[in-house]
């Protein structure tokens, strides 16, 4: 399934590696610094709302 | 009568993308794998470079995002210095961080991609060294943005640095053509810039240009799900920290 | 604006205002340089002219810090900015003092430095031409990065992140002019553009950095 990449199968696949991880970094931190964002804010806003 | 400018209260701008973002993300998600997919599995060698043209389609696509990111955070830095809309500082700051990833990733396939073809990790090409200077930017822009407390002087600062910094990476842009190959010689005997500019116009044919276009097309719309989701974490925190001084003083 | 310029040349001059410190640097990175190249002339000097200019260049960024800090810090800085001499004129007037107690000299003492380099003889001129012309504009955008920076305690370190890039054309531009002065070879582009760029800087950064004062004396 995986063409054959021939001699330059190290670099292909390292470019393709090093890219994914990163762009999946990115995703995962945004989205995690979101989620906490969001639910430090509810929290605020309930104390507000309630206290 | 609806105007973009509606966005720039924080308000609407949150909700709509709670609304938008699911759709941006999944797009990007679909066209992305589709591009790169296609390009991975089902385009042919090239005949000169091998199986490395194949990571044309995740070079181009940052190396592109990595200068539109910069130029999205020129507008927004302007329209904050002009109309003073939290949301626009907001998004540039937010853009940021995802710029320098994509300048990052452009240099990292870039310099594999070119190991193999000029047998050494760097080469001191225009194209690459101009990216070596947006990252420095990108770097100085985010740190300047930390280093700072007051949100507004933040944003007010950060944002002369973004236009002065814009005009002087146009200035380096030609400053290194004329460090490497004098002023006005469009090729070089390298062909070092072959790998991302002329050759990929020149000689792309149909079967990389269309996975290639659809990685491009992919990685825009990544950008603007990405955008939109950490501006509106930026909005969330400076409500927070917002509510948070009002519990300190109450 | 004169009575300025003086007050602030005096002030670096005095103890501990930094006028021999960039100096000192200067020579040091000078004299580090063969111990980590080897003392092979041959090597040394077709490297000279790069090394003296980064050598200056870097030696220019270790005074910027308290270009404003002072005055910031004891309020004059506010006077300054509501006295009736524009803003920009002040700017003006202490990047031409930082020029003076720092990118002067390093200009002047670059021809003895590169003797330690082997520089090619027809380098000489050049190299001091290249730097007379350089340095103001590494003074000048100096000034915006500390104007961006006054108000930060440990700025120094951002301050040279802002400023090394910005930095990037004129020491392209004159570090060619010196390279090619010590080759032989024509570099009338490269001069025009080494002065065209410390025009542009000269006459543009002002405005941008009193923008960021006016921010940061808020």
């Amino acid at each position: 399934m995986i063409p054959d990449l021939g001699k330059y199968a190290g670099a292909v696949l390292s470019a393709y590696g090093v890219s994914l991880a990163l762009l999946l970094g990115l995703v995962l931190v945004s989205v995690i610094a979101g989620r906490k964002a969001s639910a430090a804010l509810k929290d605020a806003e309930a104390r507000r709302d309630n206290g | 009568m609806a105007s973009i400018w509606e966005y720039a209260n924080p308000v609407k701008f949150s909700n709509t993308v709670r609304v938008v973002l699911p759709w941006v993300a999944w797009a990007a998600l679909i066209c992305t794998s589709v591009g790169l997919i296609w390009g991975f599995f089902f385009t042919p060698d090239d005949f000169r470079q091998g199986s490395t043209v194949k990571i044309i389609y995740l070079h181009v696509p940052s190396a592109f995002i990595a200068i539109n990111a910069w130029l999205m955070m020129l507008v927004a830095s302007i329209i904050w210095i002009v109309r003073r809309h939290h949301v626009s500082a907001l998004a540039a700051r937010a853009a940021a961080p995802v710029g320098l990833t994509m300048t990052i990733i452009g240099l990292a396939t870039g310099a594999i991609w070119g190991q193999p073809m000029w047998g050494t990790w760097w080469v001191w090409d225009p194209r690459l060294t101009s990216f070596l200077i947006l990252c420095l930017f990108y770097l100085g822009y985010i740190a300047l943005w930390e280093a700072i407390e007051d949100p507004d002087t933040a944003a007010d600062l950060t944002s002369i640095l973004c236009l002065v910094g814009s005009v002087f990476a146009i200035l380096s842009r030609y400053a290194v053509q004329f460090w490497n190959q004098g002023l006005h010689q469009g090729s070089s005997i390298m062909r070092a810039g072959a790998v991302t500019g002329a050759d990929t116009e020149e000689k792309v044919s149909n079967v990389f240009f269309m996975p290639l276009m659809v990685s491009i097309i992919g990685f825009v719309l990544l950008f603007v799900a990405l955008v939109l989701l950490r501006t509106r974490t930026e909005i969330h925190r400076r409500r927070l920290s917002a509510l948070e001084a009002r519990e300190r003083m109450a | 604006m004169i009575a300025l310029l003086r007050r602030d040349l005096a002030l670096a001059v005095r103890a501990g205002g930094g006028f021999g410190l960039a100096l000192a640097f200067f020579l040091i990175v000078v004299v580090l340089v063969p111990f980590a190249l080897g003392p092979d002339t041959s090597r040394l000097a077709p490297i000279a002219p790069g090394i003296l200019w980064i050598g200056a260049l870097l030696a220019c960024l270790l005074s910027l810090d308290r270009m404003f800090a002072l005055d910031f810090e004891d309020g004059s800085l506010d006077l300054l900015a509501t006295a009736p001499l524009p803003l920009e004129s002040v700017i003006l007037s202490k990047a031409l003092a930082h020029w003076v107690t720092t990118g002067l000299p390093l200009t002047l003492v670059a021809a003895p430095l590169g003797v330690l380099l082997n520089l090619a003889p027809a380098g000489y001129p050049w190299l001091v031409i290249s730097l007379a012309l350089g340095t103001p504009a590494l003074s000048m955008i100096g000034a915006f990065g500390a104007a961006l920076t006054v108000g930060l305690k440990r700025g120094g370190l951002l301050l040279s992140l802002l400023v090394l890039p910005l930095y990037v054309p004129t020491l392209i531009f004159g570090a060619e002019v010196a390279r090619r002065g010590a080759d032989g070879l024509a570099l009338e582009t490269a001069l025009l553009l080494l002065a065209g760029v410390t025009l542009a800087v000269v006459a543009a950064m002002p405005f941008a950095a009193a923008a960021a004062l006016k921010i940061n004396l808020r």
